[in-house]
């Protein structure tokens, strides 16, 4: 029996976790792939008109999936972050670092397709109502970790800086999430209640879901691929590292 | 998509262009890194070859 545990802590290794994210990357890939097709056909073809806003909505099924792609992938950072600083595990570090682009992407598009909702439901491409500056300010912290990082010379204090500033940022994801309950907004509350029965269409509901699956198979296919090239770069002097590029 | 047409392409269009990037940029990033620890391994080669 002892013999079939899995020693899953010598993952933690980059020298072990880089063969190990080359073999999951393309199942990521795969999902994601799936699920976008599956969603993008509910969302575009099969979920019917909305009664008020007409065609417009269908923007949600990216809005939604970035929105909440954005805060989840920040709060996974902030964990590695986290984890890197206080166990001092570079593989933690690395991966915080590795999430960080694709959560400014997600925070970015975010913003980006709310706007082109805004302009044609609200009249205004921008307000500085609090959902909207809240996830400006995510998208600034994303920025605001990777310029810090980047300005550190030395990668192990880029870590711990990168994991201060990305702890405290952490504050601003519920902020985030609750917005539209503590303060009166312009952008409407909650699309889906874990309390309430849903109010959309069902189709609709799923063609959401599938593409919020399908961004988090993609996030965690980036980070793997981008967490593979900053292990070779980092360890770059270590032998595994030279005698794994033969 | 009943005057909606521009917001609607708007957004999945960069949110499509977007993801199609990131994956190609990422791996650009991989190969640079790998051609240049070849480069330095054959480098470090050629060098104990001379001396």
């Amino acid at each position: 029996m002892n013999n079939k545990i899995i020693h899953w802590f010598k993952f933690g290794s980059p020298q072990s976790f880089y063969p190990l994210a080359g073999k999951m990357l393309p199942w990521f890939v795969a999902l994601a792939v799936i699920l976008g097709i599956a969603g993008l056909w509910l969302g575009l073809f099969v979920a019917p008109t909305d009664a008020t806003q007409g065609e417009g909505y269908r923007i949600i099924f990216i809005h939604v999936a970035a929105s909440w792609m954005s805060m989840f992938l920040y709060a996974v950072m902030a964990f590695w972050a986290g984890i890197g600083l206080a166990l001092n595990t570079r593989l933690s570090s690395m991966m915080a670092s590795a999430i960080a682009p694709t959560g400014a992407l997600m925070a970015f598009l975010s913003l980006w397709t709310g706007a082109l909702w805004g302009k044609p439901m609200w009249g205004t491409w921008w307000v500085w109502d609090a959902r909207l500056t809240s996830e400006l300010i995510l998208l600034f912290l994303y920025l605001g970790f990777i310029a810090l990082q980047a300005a550190i010379d030395e990668p192990r204090r880029a870590d711990k800086a990168g994991a201060i500033l990305a702890l405290v940022g952490v504050v601003n994801v519920p902020i985030i999430a609750f917005s539209v309950k503590w303060w009166n907004t312009l952008h409407q509350g909650a699309s889906i209640s874990m309390t309430k029965a849903p109010s959309m269409a069902v189709t609709m509901l799923w063609g959401m879901l599938l593409m919020a699956l399908c961004l988090w198979m993609y996030s965690i296919a980036m980070t793997l691929m981008r967490v593979r090239a900053i292990i070779l770069e980092r360890e770059r002097h270590s032998d595994w590292v030279k005698h794994a590029v033969e | 998509m009943g005057g909606y047409a521009f917001y609607v392409w708007g957004s999945f269009g960069v949110a499509a262009v977007a993801l199609a990037i990131e994956p190609l940029l990422l791996r650009k990033r991989q190969h640079d890194v790998i051609d240049s620890l070849r480069r330095e391994r054959s480098a470090d080669q050629q060098q104990g070859k001379t001396v």
